[in-house]
């Protein structure tokens, strides 16, 4: 065996590393790829060896291949091999491997999960660190489920470093996992306030991210950042929560208005370029959100334009593009404001940057007026002619044809200019842009009519010097043009000067080189032309026959065309050309044709735009919702009679929508329809459950006085930033109705008379220019009241949709937990989805929003009062639970009016937080409040605050008795319901544990696999937690491992359960320490001292904390007798309580499961270096493979082998102790030999394995 | 969120790519090549953005480089990230390595790539930023390395003896036969202070 181990680190000197790897590819140069696949040959070999040394080594060399682009995916397995090593040089590379090739469907990567658990919980927290960083790389959906509550449990590490990285790979378990967002939340608020700056960064870091797809989840958190903004100093922060204000206050107007004045602040005081360019970002976002044209924000974008104007002129290109890009926000809102700045925008265009010329070609858009449009485009049409790279050129020639077309040519006065323009772009060779030409020429010779006598002109020039644009091949985007020419000199051939010249050039031979769509048009034109030709010379007679000479032409030239591979072409001309055919015949009989030829190309042709049939709005009085035939059960009285009355403006919205209907539906149907959409929520696993909003259960029959529609009422202004974005943005878009409306009809009015006056249309007022043609294009194209455009919808395969979760709702009791990983995912998925079906807890809500409190101390004694008031109903619903047990037949709302069930009262509290902390600085949003604000005096005083809140504080309690019979019925029904699933959940946790320990602990597992052990039947559930102690308060189970790290450490995992109503805090665990067996202290503590556990729990909460010991032998099992002091504290009042508790070290908990593999077992076993001893078990009925794993998940063993039913296996001491055991069974009777090289720690194993198998 | 770091020379050759979304072997090498192009082409003195290649998201992604002597360290990120910021990241990571290696040069990142992810861990987790601050960046990069020549070590723990003996764990042998590779002139990258 020594000479194998000389021989082997031999042949390790010799082996390539990577430094070596890369050398030889360096020296290869010619044949890299020759060289490379040796290599890859040599890792081949190298992966085969037991050496994990050399097994790192040749994964850390695949990795290099792999940046170079090589598929490394099948040494996938080998790269979990090193994962798993113990030392952490090589979990390293592995880690490292595994991030750079991983992914969703690599299937090792489900080998993985107890290795990352097992390295998650490593006391050496650079395992722990390399585990998280590694699986921010490769995270599953299955990953994410079976680690959360590890990685949550992490949040709480003592260690910062640890803490930070888990926090952050939080984002990542919740863009796989969505159901764990709500667990996990609380925690990652509180990690906000996290003491070290790394932490607190990386919960900014998430939450923002998070923020930033469903900001509307994460308003209540404002206070929270907008005290952090005003607190911090890391400028780091500070961008991530400014740019994360900038994505919410186009939710609430009144955020913004909050946060004009820091954010102004550190405009003035920064010295950070980032954090002021990102300040003004968000300045401009909140200007935008406020309604323009309010007079006292001018300040703020004068401030921000001129920043910007500095940022523009610096030096350093990047800050004059990120200025420019930010100018081009404020264009959108404030052109005005920008538009000063004009001289330093056309300066920016003659920028030898491109990206920055691009920029200020995206300004130039806004820039433009009546005045200054040829000028700019002049200067634009210089930068075409001086623009190397084509995608610079075509990019101009579209802002130009932008530049110039937008709002309906708005701000061209000439045409003639702008045909001319149009055609002089079409010298342009090789651009991708012809067709944009083409559409506008086409646009402007069919808008603008008057213009036409000169279009045709022009396009006649362009067909006759066709051969400059055909001369480039086909590929040549530009000869687009000519379809567009063709079609105008054809349609509008009566301006033409000389058609028979056009004609003639149209059917030249050089055309058949065209693409086929254009070829057609200008068939089908030259037969248009070839009538306008006719008519003119059948008018003077003398020219019969020069009449006849044309239609000899075009039966000389259209065979051409009839050749053609081009279908289209090919039939047209077919068709045309037996058309000539048949008007030569009738010429040479002198019979006048003209007119009849003309005859079929007579009316004119409108254009209709693209949207115009989409935009025809729906006549008065039609319902498109409308059922057109009853359906039967449906009562229409009862409908009516459950209208809303007083129905406030903001819900008419919402009711149009969603189009609630209270049937009376009888019970079975209904029973039978909630069983069907339970079904289907459970069959799928992303429903994320419903806010309570949406769990209104209404009991039928009862009284008329429930009907919802009070409710609809009281929780409008309740629940602000919906409604008032809504309201703002139904006002706009009427606003915006309106004004197109009233526009159009002054446009229409004017264009009859503007055609002779040539007058002007445009908002502006330069009326002083007046434009040469008029552009009507919405009056005939669209129909009458056209609607505004409607908005894009979001895309649905974006993972970050699941992510939208209603996080301010309180955590039901079975969510506090994160589902803990079972065997079986879809039960895991399935019990939120039990939740869902509407448990509110209210006392959770009382925690909570005690936590929110800080924030606004103002607001403490309201809130008391009605916390007060809640607890008294929440007693008072419990009475009434117990009474009315008996007779409740709950019926629950149908889907469709689940949307329009307003809040209850748990989230509208929250709401009127928020409300509460913005109304300090209320935002008239609207005309009315304005009015409202100069009112009110002095908006400090408490009156006049609550006053702005949108709560008017009298109409609470009446909404509280409203809403309260309501409640109390409902929630009878619903607190029932929620005791039965508590008890099931109970039951189905306890389940879940003993899955979760069964599976935590699956190297045995594995091992068994590895023993080509199949698994017959499912195992029965095992944990290694055993329970420590417990009292009325508090309860503790513990798991003891080694730590093969150190040989001398053991790490003892205690999950602490709070098992009553109260909080537990400053929790201390202490120990007794023996002589053998001593707990690590932090330094400088005594050796009496307690440690504290690092966090607190709130009720019915557990967490999970690790303490290491230090044993020196190993040769015995230990009992250390020690005690949890806590401090239970309740409302008021808070009392020391201690737990005493027995640790129990087994010599089991110092094995840890080591794979082996059969040749270095047999070679251990011939050593002659261990002793033996054995034991036998009667009356064992459990299948073999049963046996086994409970062998190796109690007792940490792996199976070398197994042969029938006799097994080999294997564990180690974290001292390095060999425990060999050969395990017989037949006829119940289980014969284990066992040998080991410390005979007094192999007796005491044996004894423990009889010990656990006396008890099953 | 970052989409993914590359590190690559002014003839294109990869140094270092790390993507935070999963691409096909293939598809990473046309981003690096794609990338490449789009950056190599840009004149020095003009600005360190631009829009994304298509293969990395076109427009909605945006290309954050910097150019240092002979190597272009490129960020590709999304709209919530600010570009000032990732800039002065870049100059932190750069500066970075510069400690850790004293006194950069291409061949440090080209021999020793792994060495120089393990760096750009402590800073970019999966997409994110986790540390800004060089000192801590660099407290943490010592402390591993200071465990991983601990256990190298043959002198360590005795506990571990037998594992030792059976992993076979020789420490690093210095085998540089021809560390004479000096045919390729790799200036240094400039001093940022």
């Amino acid at each position: 065996m020594a000479l194998k181990i000389v021989k082997g680190s031999i042949d390790r000197m010799f082996d390539k590393n990577l430094q070596d790897l890369v050398r030889g590819i360096r020296n290869h140069k010619e044949d890299e790829a020759k060289y490379i696949s040796t290599c890859i040959d040599e890792i081949k070999q190298e992966l085969k060896q037991d050496n994990i040394a050399v097994k790192a080594n040749a994964v850390c060399k695949l990795t290099y291949l792999q940046m170079l682009g090589y598929d490394v995916s099948w040494a996938a397995f080998n790269i979990v091999e090193v994962m798993s090593s113990s030392k952490f040089t090589y979990k390293r590379i592995g880690y490292l491997a595994a991030s750079q090739c991983f992914h969703e469907s690599t299937d090792v990567i489900m080998l993985t999960t107890n290795q990352i658990r097992k390295d998650l919980s490593s006391p050496n927290q650079y395992d722990t660190g390399v585990a998280l960083t590694g699986l921010s790389c490769f995270v599953t959906p299955d990953l994410a489920r079976d680690l959360a509550n590890d990685i949550m449990t992490l949040m709480s590490h003592t260690k910062p470093y640890i803490r930070k990285k888990a926090v952050l790979i939080m984002y990542k378990v919740f863009l796989k996992y969505p159901e764990s967002l709500r667990p996990a939340f609380p925690r990652l608020k509180e990690k906000l306030e996290d003491p070290d700056p790394g932490v607190q960064s990386a919960a900014v870091n998430v939450i923002c991210e998070l923020a930033r797809r469903n900001p509307k989840n994460y308003l209540s958190l404002a206070p929270l950042f907008f005290k952090l903004m005003t607190s911090s100093t890391n400028n780091w922060v500070l961008i991530k929560i400014i740019k994360l204000f900038g994505a919410l206050t186009p939710l609430e107007p009144r955020l913004g208005k909050k946060l004009i004045e820091p954010l102004t602040n550190l405009i003035h005081s920064t010295s950070a370029m980032s954090l002021l360019y990102e300040c003004v970002n968000t300045v401009i976002a909140v200007l935008i959100s406020l309604s323009s044209g309010m007079p006292n924000h001018s300040a703020s974008i004068q401030l921000c334009v001129q920043k910007l104007r500095i940022l523009i002129e610096d030096s350093d290109q990047n800050l004059k593009y990120l200025g420019l890009l930010a100018m081009s926000k404020i264009l959108k809102t404030h052109p005005k404001s920008v538009q000063s700045h004009k001289d330093l925008i056309l300066q920016c265009l003659d920028d030898k940057d491109e990206s920055i010329r691009l920029r200020a070609l995206d300004l130039l858009y806004g820039m433009v007026s009546k005045k200054n449009l040829m000028e700019i485009v002049k200067k634009l049409m210089l930068h075409v002619d001086k623009a190397e790279g084509t995608t610079y050129r075509d990019e101009l020639l579209t802002k130009i044809i932008d530049i110039c077309s937008q709002s309906n040519y708005q701000y061209i006065t000439n045409f003639e200019w702008y045909i001319s323009i149009l055609v002089e772009l079409t010298r342009l060779e090789g651009t991708r842009h012809g067709h944009l030409i083409a559409s506008q020429m086409l646009d402007v010779a069919i808008r603008v009519k008057a213009i036409r006598a000169f279009a045709v002109a022009q396009m006649a020039t362009l067909l006759d010097n066709a051969h400059l644009l055909t001369g480039n091949t086909q590929r040549n985007g530009i000869c687009e043009v000519l379809y567009a020419a063709a079609w105008i000199c054809g349609e509008f051939s009566e301006h033409l000067e000389d058609p028979l010249s056009t004609l003639e050039a149209m059917l030249r031979p050089k055309v058949a080189t065209l693409p086929g769509h254009i070829q057609a048009v200008y068939v089908q034109n030259a037969a248009k032309l070839f009538a306008t030709v006719l008519r003119g010379q059948e008018g003077a007679p003398a020219d019969r026959t020069v009449a006849q000479e044309t239609s000899q032409l075009l039966i000389d030239r259209l065979p051409l065309f009839v050749q053609s591979a081009n279908l289209e072409v090919q039939e047209r001309a077919s068709c045309i050309l037996q058309l000539v055919k048949y008007i030569q015949k009738l010429q040479q009989k002198d019979v006048e044709v003209a007119e009849e030829v003309t005859a079929l190309f007579a009316g004119e042709l409108n254009p209709v735009a693209p949207k115009a049939q989409k935009k025809v709005p729906v006549p008065e009085g039609l319902d498109l919702d409308a059922w057109i035939n009853e359906p039967p059960s449906e009562s229409e009285s009862e409908d009516e009679g459950r209208k809303p009355k007083g129905k406030a403006v903001f819900a008419k919205e919402e009711s149009k929508h969603t189009k609630p209907r209270y049937t009376e539906v009888d019970e079975k149907e209904l029973a039978k329809r909630r069983e069907v959409r339970k079904a289907e929520q459970a069959n799928n696993p992303f429903y994320i459950k419903a806010s309570p909003s949406s769990q209104k259960v209404y009991q039928d029959g009862v009284g008329v006085e429930h009907i919802p529609v009070v409710q609809i009422d009281l929780s409008v202004p309740l629940k602000v930033p919906d409604q008032y974005v809504k309201l703002e943005e139904e006002r706009r878009q009427k606003d915006k109705a309106d004004k197109k409306k009233k526009d159009k009809k002054k446009r229409r009015e004017k264009g009859e008379k503007g055609r002779r006056r040539k007058g002007d249309s445009g908002p502006e007022s330069e009326e002083d220019i007046t434009p040469a043609h008029m552009v009507d294009i919405t009056t005939e194209e669209m129909p009458e009241n056209a609607l505004p455009s409607d908005d894009d919808e979001k895309d649905p395969n974006d993972p970050h949709k699941a992510l939208d979760i209603d996080l301010d709702k309180p955590l039901a009791d079975s969510e506090k937990k994160l589902p803990v990983r079972t065997h079986r995912p879809d039960e895991v998925l399935r019990s939120p989805v039990d939740d869902g079906e509407g448990v509110e807890v209210v006392p959770e809500l009382k925690k909570k929003s005690g936590k929110e409190k800080k924030d606004k101390k103002k607001d403490k004694d309201r809130k008391k009062s009605k916390e007060e008031k809640k607890k008294k109903k929440h007693k008072h619903e419990e009475g009434e639970n117990l009474m009315g047990a008996g007779s409740e037949v709950p019926v629950q709302s149908e889907d469709s009016n689940e949307v329009a069930a307003p809040p209850p009262a748990t989230t509208t509290n929250e709401a009127s937080d928020l409300d509460f902390w913005l109304s300090n600085a209320p935002v008239p949003s609207n005309p009315q409040e304005a009015a409202k604000v100069s009112e009110a005096p002095s908006a400090s005083t408490p009156e006049a605050v609550s006053g702005m809140a949108v709560v008017p504080p009298d109409s609470e309690p009446e909404e509280a008795k409203d809403t309260e019979p309501e409640d109390t019925k409902s929630s009878k029904h619903k607190k029932k319901k929620q005791k039965k699933e508590k008890e099931e959940k109970e039951k189905k946790k306890k389940k879940k544990h003993h899955h979760h320990h069964h599976h935590s602990d699956g190297a045995g597992d594995e091992s068994v696999q590895n023993g080509n052990v199949e698994e017959e039947e499912p195992l029965p559930p095992m944990s290694n937690y055993a329970l420590l102690a417990e009292n009325s308060y508090i309860k503790m189970m513990c798991d003891i491992q080694g730590n093969l790290q150190d040989g001398s450490q053991v790490v003892v995992s205690v999950i602490f359960e709070n098992k009553c109503d109260s909080f537990i805090k400053a929790m201390e665990f202490n120990v007794l320490d023996s002589l053998n067996s001593k707990l690590q202290r932090p330094e400088g503590a005594g050796p009496h001292d307690g440690l504290t556990v690092p966090f607190q729990l709130p009720p019915g909460i557990s967490n999970e904390a690790r303490f290491v010991f230090s044993v020196q032998s190993i040769v015995m099992p230990q009992k250390l007798k020690g005690t949890l002091t806590f401090i239970v504290k309740t409302d008021d009042s808070s009392t020391h309580e201690k737990l005493d508790f027995k640790l129990h070290f087994t010599c089991t908990s110092y094995l840890i499961t080591t794979p082996c593999y059969s040749d270095a077992y047999a070679k251990l076993l011939e050593s002659g270096d261990l002793k033996g001893s054995s034991l036998k078990l009667e009356g064992v009925s459990q299948p073999f493979h049963h046996l086994l794993a409970r062998i190796c998940f109690h007792h940490h063993f792996s199976v070398v082998e197994r042969i029938g039913s006799c097994a080999s296996m294997y564990s180690r001491s974290i001292q390095g102790h060999h425990v060999c055991l050969l395990v017989k069974t037949a006829d119940q009777t289980v014969s284990i030999d066992a040998k080991c090289d410390e005979p007094g720690l192999l007796g005491n194993v044996l004894d423990e394995i009889k010990l656990t198998f006396s008890q099953c | 969120m970052i989409k993914a770091i590359l590190i690559f020379n002014n003839h294109g050759k990869p140094r270092l790519s790390k993507f935070y979304e999963h691409y096909s072997e293939d598809t990473e090498q046309q981003i690096i090549r794609e990338t490449f192009h789009l950056v190599s082409k840009r004149d020095e003195n003009v600005c360190n953005f631009l829009e994304g290649g298509m293969l990395i998201g076109g427009s909605e992604n945006e290309l954050i480089y910097r150019h240092y002597a002979t190597l272009y360290f490129v960020f590709c990120v999304d709209s919530s990230e600010s570009e000032l910021g990732i800039l002065d990241l870049i100059q932190v990571f750069v500066e970075t390595l510069d400690k850790c290696f004293e006194n950069v040069c291409e061949l440090d990142l080209i021999f020793h790539v792994d060495k120089v992810h393990n760096i750009l861990a402590e800073m970019v987790m999966g997409g994110m930023v986790l540390e800004t601050n060089m000192n801590e960046i660099i407290t943490q990069v010592d402390a591993q390395n200071k465990m991983e020549k601990s256990e190298a070590g043959i002198a360590g723990a005795p506990a571990r003896a037998v594992s030792a003996v059976k992993n076979m764990n020789l420490p690093e042998m210095p085998r540089n036969i021809n560390i004479g590779d000096i045919s390729i002139k790799v200036p240094n990258l400039p001093s940022f202070k």
